[in-house]
């Protein structure tokens, strides 16, 4: 009994010398101090010695259990050891070799430009309002102050449909209705942004298709201060804390008085560049006092109530920022392009 | 419009910078795109602030010269000598100038022809180049002639396209040698006019707004006429009857007899050029002078044709609506059918022209008229805009001025200008007075303003003293009563309103001239508004964003498409489109009724540059049979799609494992199932389906909260490959968004984290082929119940040990309970009641293993 535990012994010492990983130690384990293994059933059965060979094959038993214990911890040491030092090898290996690919998604980048407009006029309390965009007329152009056959119709090049009154808006200044109308006389303090539409040619410089982001602010103490003020807050949001803003007259049929925000070009800050044609200075969006007549349309009164309203585009927004030079290149939609923002 | 700083200096005192002229006049709206600096010297751009462009004339080298004396060439015939005196001493120039060949060989000319002169060294534009390329006069010879100067051609000095001659100037230019910049230097401003500053499509509009800005007064042109009145005239002023007032307010004619047609002086040639027009002759080059000098619109009417066409030689003009079936030929050569609202000048035997707009061919002025009546008129702008579109005569500079509004007051004094230029240039009488038909007078429009109202638009406090000088300035009456400004609008504005919208349009102008660069910024003081979500766009953007987290990539696409492109898709369901009236190409001419149509020409065009396609749109659909909700019925429906398509490599090629594998069924699977999960949607259900554009058994349809979202699967190899899309499957997903968003909770509850550990087994199951793995989960997950939390299928088998048409599918479970420790014998428990499930009802057996 005695020499065939050393037999035991002997030959579990040995392959363990043989183990080389986890699993032949696992397996090791399992064939010599598992419950199954002869000398664990034999420590287990010492029921079945003699009585007075039992204290000596026990003890000899539970020597050779322990030294088998200690043997295993050792050699598992030694193994991890060794993957370790392994593991320093790898690691002597070129570390400028890439890394492993992985599949990254991206907004496209007109959607991105219009997160960070949102993003802005949320924090200054301008809720997204969005409406259609197959319009009639009478939203588009009439209840905006621009009459059938007004000359000022030629500022817009327009899509219509084969149902006569009905178009692609040319602007997002239809919600301006749709939004008035909704909240009037409530004060209303939004953003209309969305997919406009002008019968153009498509060139590097004008699109077919375009987004655009409209703002409207309504209420009894709404002034061209105000217009002013929140309008150079964007800018400097938008482009940068140095941003400096100007305003021009200009004109719009559904605002009075109406003015373009040029910024100073944030390329060259107002040196002069290719992409400010020299001039130091940006022209980023339309705006104006809500005309009295469009006020009365969406259901507000020109005696009560005043607002402005202003208009920008995203995309001309992000071509000047990310020196996009021609706008094809949006809804072209090739990878190569969009994988760069 | 482009308006020469000389012409506007006839008209207005400044001595400011042109760059500071443009300034000003884009602040207040009239914006300068660019200044042309014709021979001066440039300002440093940045204090500019507006493009600008030009060629400096070098003040010694480019000069005014005399030609004395032309003689031929000896070895050429399209050459000429000139003998030119530059002031200093004659040369021999070389020219090629047509305009000289009539002095050849004539000896020394009685009156020098005084001409731009660019000596050696001097910069110039190349006049053989279609570009402006500058070159530097040298020394050469040309056919056996030193030649090292040159006489030059307003191209070469970039004044204008003309290099048909050389410049010859009118007799009264200054002496040789004066440098020419001194002369004729200019700076042309060109500026946008807006729609509302009609008023200002003329030299003298711009002057009067500079004289508002600058507070300098203006000093109109002479309207004065000379009348021959001892002189008996042959002829017989027309007689003019007006049908349509409305249409026609006011119409004045001058009869200009016995001139002579000839080219107009150079003077007004530069001038008409350097606006952009034409010279032609002295009648028409002056109706074009007088109509960019004043902004009327003139037309001359050969009158002895008018006099023939006449039984009494006496013509009877009329105003009127066309009669049915009535044409004319106009001087463009266009023989058009008239729509029944476009006003026509007539006499008795038809149309002369189309009022307001376009001449007719027949009586237009020629090299040999000798008579002229002169036509200033007003017109409806609404009636001639519609006429302008209807023809399509958007070049018609009368009609582009006409459709925008002219004051009648104007007609009577224009006519005069251009009747007495015309008679002057011409060298012709006047002899009748003018007829002034004027049945619908201008009535002056007087806004009452208080004053408070400037406050409470603009939030700054414009002194009123200010605001009457501001006012004053721009020609309107202002008279205060109490704290109420009554404004009077001069006749030519006619862009102010009455009541509310006049008071807009008064404080406009104010603010304008006051300068939006002196009114203050402040922060909106007024109440804000109730601040409120939107859910609908928020899980939009939720919906974006968790694709992006799963590798895909945005697109955005035109939802400009056309039936036939979308075709490819739809073979047989095209269901009615929202067509456009006017399409610019006919891929894009109607509105989109698929958004995978449109996904899929975009990884179409992507599939040259591309490994991996990984693609999807959020965007609408435009269905015209589905009206929208609270809308007019008319309205199509824009209904929100979501469409995804994948097709190439899984990854991109690494050195770490470069196997090629391609995407299948289960990278879309993948990414449904994910999108589905963190949308956090619970009540779904996906089941086979089948569609022409998908191939057979490999098509889904995913249903949620008991409503139809739409299909995905492996797209038809034989649609796939009208994309282009062969070389891998293409797997799609065509999805109405509002279902995802409708289910999308906008609450949703947690779990803790388990306290006590979980047991995990694994169970293989040999089942029939036919039944799905849904199926087998759903028994699992019911009958495992709240302890079984976990169920993960990670082997599918099929093979003859198995036997025919069975599978084996093995799945991990986890169990794991909230309140204790599960023992082995919990976990056999369950697992008993799983298996003994899975084989009441699936006939399902378990492996052995």
């Amino acid at each position: 009994m005695l020499e065939s535990l050393d037999t035991i012994k002997t030959t579990a010492l040995s392959e363990l010398q043989k183990t080389s990983d986890k699993e032949t130690l696992r397996l090791w384990y399992s064939k010599h101090l598992s419950k199954n293994s002869p000398l664990i059933k034999s420590l287990r059965n010492l029921s079945n010695v003699a009585p007075q060979d039992r204290p000596a094959i026990g003890k000899h038993a539970n020597h050779i259990r322990n030294v088998l214990e200690e043997a295993y911890k050792e050699r598992t040491h030694d193994l991890h050891q060794s993957i370790a030092s392994t593991r320093q090898k790898l690691a002597d290996l070129d570390i400028t070799l890439p890394g492993r690919s992985l599949n990254r998604g991206r907004l496209h980048i007109a959607t991105q430009t219009l997160r960070r407009i949102y993003t802005i006029w949320a924090d200054m309390g301008f809720q997204i309002y969005r409406s259609r965009e197959i319009e009639t007329d009478e939203l588009n152009f009439e209840l905006l102050n621009i009459p059938l056959h007004h000359p000022a119709r030629d500022m817009w090049d327009t899509f219509h449909t084969s149902t006569p009154g009905v178009i692609l808006r040319t602007h997002t200044s239809p919600g301006q209705i749709h939004a008035m109308r909704a909240n009037a006389p409530d004060p209303i303090r939004v953003i209309l942004p969305g997919m406009c539409y002008r019968y153009e040619q498509i060139t590097a410089r004008s699109e077919i298709q375009f987004n655009q982001v409209e703002g409207l602010a309504i209420g009894t103490n709404i002034r061209f201060t105000d217009l002013k003020g929140t309008l150079t807050d964007f800018a400097r949001r938008m482009f940068g804390n140095s941003t400096r803003t100007r305003f021009r007259a200009s004109h719009f049929p559904f605002t009075e008085p109406s003015a373009e925000m040029d910024v100073e070009c944030f390329l060259c800050s107002g040196e002069g560049c290719r992409v400010c044609k020299k001039t130091g200075w940006l022209e980023i969006l339309g705006c104006g006092m809500v005309h009295p007549a469009v006020l009365t349309n969406g259901g507000y009164e020109p005696n009560k109530h005043t607002g402005f309203a202003f208009g920008m585009g995203p995309e001309r927004i992000a071509m000047l920022k990310y020196g996009i030079d021609d706008i094809r290149h949006f809804w072209g939609n090739d990878l190569r392009f969009l994988e760069q923002f | 419009m482009k308006v020469p700083l000389s012409w506007l200096k006839e008209y207005i005192e400044i001595t400011l910078d042109p760059h500071e002229i443009a300034r000003l006049l884009t602040f207040a709206g009239l914006e300068v795109e660019s200044i042309n600096f014709i021979g001066l010297p440039q300002p440093d751009q940045l204090q500019n602030q507006t493009s600008i462009y030009g060629l400096e004339w070098d003040r010694n080298n480019i000069i005014v010269a005399d030609i004395n004396k032309v003689e031929h060439h000896p070895n050429a015939d399209r050459l000429v000598l000139a003998q030119l005196y530059d002031g200093e001493v004659t040369h021999t120039v070389l020219t090629g100038a047509p305009n000289l060949f009539q002095y050849k060989d004539q000896g020394e000319l009685a009156q020098p022809l005084k001409v731009a002169y660019a000596r050696e060294g001097a910069q110039l534009y190349d006049g053989h180049n279609s570009n402006q390329e500058l070159i530097t006069i040298k020394r050469k010879k040309i056919r056996g002639v030193e030649s090292y100067s040159m006489a030059c051609s307003e191209k070469e000095l970039g004044i204008s396209d003309e290099h048909e001659g050389i410049i010859v100037f009118d007799s009264d230019a200054p002496k040789a040698g004066t440098p020419l910049v001194d002369y004729i230097g200019d700076a042309v401003f060109d500026i946008a006019i807006t729609p509302n500053m009609a008023r200002n499509l003329n030299i003298l509009g711009v002057a009067r707004e500079l004289g508002a800005l600058t507070k300098t007064p203006i000093n109109p042109p002479t309207t004065n006429i000379t009348i021959s009145k001892s002189i008996q005239s042959p002829l017989e002023m027309p007689k003019i009857e007006i049908a349509e007032p409305e249409l026609n307010p006011r119409f004045t004619a001058t009869l200009i007899e016995n001139i002579q047609i000839k080219p107009s002086p150079y003077w007004m040639q530069l001038r008409l050029r350097m606006s952009g027009m034409r010279p032609i002759n002295n009648v028409v080059d002056i109706t074009n002078y007088v109509m960019l000098e004043t902004g009327q619109p003139l037309h001359a009417f050969d009158y002895d044709v008018l006099r023939n066409r006449s039984e009494t030689k006496v013509p009877v003009i009329s105003t009127r609506l066309p009669k049915s079936g009535e044409k004319i030929v106009t001087l463009d050569g266009i023989n058009r059918n008239l729509d029944d609202f476009t006003i026509l000048v007539a006499d008795n035997t038809g149309a002369l022209s189309i009022g307001g707009i376009m001449g007719g061919s027949d009586s237009e002025v020629s090299d040999d008229t000798k008579n002229i009546l002169l036509e200033a008129a007003s017109w409806d702008l609404i009636n001639i805009r519609q006429t302008v579109t209807s023809q399509q005569m958007q070049s018609s500079q009368a009609g582009y001025r006409f459709s925008r509004g002219v004051s009648p007051e104007i007609a009577a004094s224009s006519n005069h200008r251009a009747a007495e230029m015309i008679r002057s240039l011409g060298n012709g009488k006047i002899i009748h007075k003018f007829v002034d038909k004027y049945p619908r007078h201008y009535v002056p429009n007087t806004v009452k303003l208080p004053i408070g109202e400037i406050q409470r638009s603009l939030g700054v406090d414009i002194p009123t003293d200010e605001v009457v000088s501001i006012l004053i300035a721009l020609d309107f009456t202002v008279e205060q009563k109490k704290n109420i400004l009554h404004v009077t609008a001069p006749s030519h504005r006619l862009d102010i309103g009455i009541a509310e919208i006049g008071i807009a349009d008064i404080i406009e102008e104010i603010a304008r001239i006051w300068g939006f660069e002196n009114i203050p910024e402040t922060q909106i003081s007024d109440l804000m508004p109730r601040q409120e979500n939107n859910t609908l766009l928020e899980k939009e953007e939720k919906i974006r964003d968790i694709l992006v987290n799963l590798g895909l990539q945005e697109v955005i696409t035109y939802r400009i498409s056309s039936p036939e492109n979308e075709q490819l898709l739809h073979p047989i369901e095209n269901g009615p489109y929202v067509h456009l009236a006017n399409p610019i190409t006919p891929e894009r001419s109607a509105m989109r009724r698929s958004l995978l149509s449109s996904v899929l020409e975009c990884a179409q065009d992507n599939l040259r540059f591309q490994q991996r396609i990984a693609l999807f749109e959020v965007g609408p659909v435009y269905l015209p049979e589905l009206s929208s909700s609270n809308e007019q019925s008319s309205l199509p429906l824009e209904a929100q799609r979501l469409s995804i398509v994948l097709s190439g490599q899984r990854l991109s090629l690494s050195w770490i494992n470069n196997r090629v594998e391609t995407m299948d069924y289960f990278d879309l699977k993948g990414i449904i199932d994910q999108l589905i999960q963190t949308a956090h949607i619970s009540n779904y259900t996906i089941d086979v389906a089948s569609h022409p554009a998908f191939q057979a058994g490999a098509v889904a349809r995913l249903t949620i909260d008991g409503s139809q979202a739409g299909l995905f699967g492996v797209l038809h190899p034989d649609i796939a490959s009208k994309y282009d899309l062969r070389e891998y499957p293409t797997l799609a997903a065509d999805f109405d968004l509002m279902a995802f968003v409708d289910a999308m909770p906008d609450h949703y509850s947690s779990n803790p984290i388990p306290r006590f550990p979980a047991i995990i087994e694994d169970i293989a199951l040999i089942v029939d082929d036919r039944i799905n793995n849904a199926e087998v989960v759903a028994s699992i997950v019911k009958s495992g119940g709240a302890t079984l939390t976990k169920v993960q299928l990670f082997d599918l088998f099929r093979g003859e040990q198995i036997g025919a048409n069975k599978k084996s599918l093995a799945y991990r479970l986890t169990y794991q309970s909230e309140v204790k420790t599960l023992t082995d014998k919990d976990a056999a428990k369950l697992r008993n009641k799983i298996v003994k499930t899975l084989q009441k009802e699936l006939g399902a057996q378990l492996r052995s293993e």
